[in-house]
């Protein structure tokens, strides 16, 4: 194989990925402190929007991004009134933020379709970006795309190094618990859905000002929801977030390289844009059949309502 | 926070009452929150209020109308609701509906010309047959694999949408269409019958009408019915009287799946005549909030439809009339759901003033 291409499908693969590593790294933290949220899709369309709208009036990528972010933290808080304090059903609320985000942001974004952004350029690591093959596709990326591993690796330190993660994974398994040795259940609750949402909105930040400079009605395309998928097929773990991204990110770069390529090949270009969809669910499928294995590495307290006895 | 002079209490027992009126407290604050918002876009309050909640049915075609769109809402959320009761969350309601009108379309086009009175019969069967099999699919992965069924759901909606789009663009596509994705119109045996002269208004409200008694008989005086709430309401007790929980998630996906291909049929035979890549507005997804409002009960649907046919119609007027987008429909629709999930805390708990007693 040409190692061209393998650069080229390589890097577009990390790129790809970027946006599910980021979503899915908030979900896993809101997850792991109890809490359900299956609005991401509509927490990362309001993020597109925001980071669309705010970029092309200001020219600044990361203006937008930074209001990529507010705007998944608002969205999120409504859903942590109503699920943490309301105590609503948390799937229900999910759904209702999917269906709301993604409506919102349609409207809010009508006037920006015919819209185009500056692309943003890469950032060229020196020297490692020279090593053959890979040293192109992964060091001469987007600076996002670095933001993405840092922010695994913050992911990573808080949940096992630090202590604040370790009262946050008691939250998840055992909020009566935490609650009796004096931790604020609510509050940590409150926080882990507020970096869900700044996350989901940096993820659609990322669709939308720097990946795509565009914004579409319906530009997140289950992503949301496919990143919801790669949090259970992580077992609820960093590390295997970030392989599961990747992972997606291919099957949804390939079947795209094999569109462009010109292929004479004999087959509806819709299904090979399938392959994400059925892919997703081929990977929950594996990894369900296990039911010990879900049931062991699921925080204990997931989507269950707490309410600490005043 | 316990200073605070206005508190949540939890009620002795959950309150009949609020659970009735909770989703008109709903509707009240979404028609609050709509003066906000058309104040917000700069628009007159009052006149974005009235072209958008009395305008689309100031006339009989504007009623028609509505209850052309309130059919298939209605369709798909009795039979999410025989799911949802019992916990099982498809909401993959609009790749079913995708698949029904599919199913369908495949009738009308294979047996054009040579249908005669059995071909709208066959049609309804295709479309409820597809609508289950596509259903069925995150049953099996659900009962054989554990896989959760929301997600699986969802993945095929994305997945059905393409489907559909293969089909108008490929091997359906009518060749005198000019290029646009669609099949040619169906012959006038695969359309439902027109009941209002001067209207849109076809058989497909009585068909849904039908399926909403259907589902009403089936969930609350059949066995079947009877275990499936049981599942919903206490899944340990359920286990414990050795109801199936398996046979709960096939029956909740394949009712759903079924009602929700039969809104699909009602659609491609009904208003539009054809199958296009655009064959559902999102009935689909606003049918989990029918569901919901309409309190999985079947009178509660049927108002709760109508609604939300209103929100659709009166984004479509405040598109033509104050130069807003229509998907301004679906910030109202969620916000009702919001609101709706709000007011339910009233259920279980009252508002309180002053301090508590200690």
């Amino acid at each position: 194989m040409d190692p061209n291409l393998i650069t080229a499908i390589l890097f577009a693969t990390v790129v790809a990925g970027t946006p599910l590593i980021i979503v899915a790294l908030g979900l896993l933290v809101n997850e792991r402190a109890g809490v359900l949220n299956l609005g991401s899709e509509g927490m990362m369309a309001m993020g597109a929007v925001f980071a669309f709208a705010i970029t092309h009036h200001t020219g600044n990528p990361w203006i937008g991004a930074l209001a990529g972010i507010a705007a998944g933290m608002a969205i999120s808080l409504v859903f942590g009134f109503l699920t943490l304090t309301l105590q609503a059903n948390q799937v229900a609320t999910g759904l209702a933020l999917a269906i709301f985000g993604v409506g919102l942001s349609a409207f809010i974004g009508k006037p920006y379709e015919a819209v185009a952004l500056q692309a943003v350029p890469p950032v060229r690591i020196p020297f490692i970006a020279d090593i053959p093959v890979i040293g192109e596709a992964l060091y001469n990326q987007q600076l996002m795309v670095y933001i993405s591993w840092a922010l695994f690796w913050a992911v990573l330190w808080f949940l096992y190094r630090s202590r604040a993660g370790l009262v946050l994974r008691a939250v998840g398994e055992s909020p009566a618990s935490a609650h009796a040795i004096g931790h604020p259940v609510i509050l940590i609750r409150y926080l882990a859905v507020l970096f869900g949402g700044a996350m989901a909105g940096l993820g659609g930040a990322f669709l939308s000002v720097f990946y795509t400079p565009m914004w579409v009605e319906g530009m997140v395309a289950g992503r949301g929801w496919i990143a919801l998928a790669l949090v259970v097929f992580a077992t609820w773990r960093p590390f295997r977030v970030l392989v599961g991204a990747y992972l997606f990110g291919g099957v949804m770069i390939t079947q795209l390289f094999i569109q462009g390529s010109g292929l004479q090949i004999d087959f509806p270009s819709q299904f090979l844009s399938s392959l994400p969809y059925w892919a997703t669910i081929i990977v929950l499928v594996l990894i369900s059949r296990n039911p010990t294995l879900i049931r062991l590495n699921s925080p204990a307290s997931l989507g269950k309502p707490y309410r600490p006895d005043a | 926070m316990r200073e605070f002079p206005l508190r949540l209490e939890p009620r002795p027992e959950p309150s009949r009452a609020m659970r009735y009126l909770s989703p008109l407290l709903a509707v009240v604050l979404m028609l609050l929150a709509g003066l906000v918002i058309f104040s917000a876009l700069g628009k007159d309050p009052i006149q974005g209020f009235r072209l958008f909640f009395f305008n689309p049915v100031r006339n009989l075609y504007g009623v028609s109308e509505l209850l052309l769109k309130a059919a298939p809402l209605m369709l798909c959320a009795v039979g999410l609701a025989i799911g949802f009761r019992a916990n099982v969350w498809n909401i993959g309601a609009e790749g079913q509906f995708i698949f029904g009108a599919i199913g369908a379309s495949g009738v009308a086009l294979y047996f054009k010309g040579s249908g005669g009175p059995l071909l709208l019969p066959a049609m309804l069967c295709a479309g409820a047959l597809a609508g289950a099999a596509w259903a069925a699919i995150p049953a099996l992965l659900r009962t054989r694999f554990n896989a959760n069924e929301i997600l699986v759901t969802l993945m095929l909606v994305y997945v059905a949408q393409l489907y559909v789009s293969w089909l108008v663009f490929g091997p359906w596509r009518d060749p005198m269409g000019f290029g646009f994705p669609q099949t040619e119109m169906f012959g006038r045996d695969a359309r439902l019958p027109n009941i209002l002269a001067g209207t849109r208004l076809n058989a497909g409200i009585f068909i849904a009408l039908g399926v909403l008694v259907a589902g009403y008989l089936f969930m609350q005086f059949s066995y079947t019915g009877y275990k499936m709430r049981v599942a919903g309401e206490a899944a340990g007790a359920a286990r414990y009287a050795g109801f199936s929980a398996s046979k709960t998630v096939w029956i909740g996906l394949l009712c759903g799946g079924g009602a929700a291909g039969i809104a699909g049929m009602t659609e491609v035979a009904g208003p539009m005549g054809q199958l296009t890549d655009r064959v559902s507005l999102g009935y689909g997804f606003a049918a989990i909030i029918v569901a919901f409002v309409g309190r999985l009960n079947p009178i509660g649907i049927a108002l709760a439809s109508l609604l939300m046919a209103l929100l659709f119609l009166g984004g479509e007027q405040v598109q033509q009339h104050m130069n807003l987008p229509s998907s301004i429909s679906m910030v109202f629709q969620g916000m009702l759901l919001f609101f709706l999930l709000g007011a339910d805390v009233f259920i279980n708990y009252r508002l309180r003033f002053g301090r508590m007693a200690r």
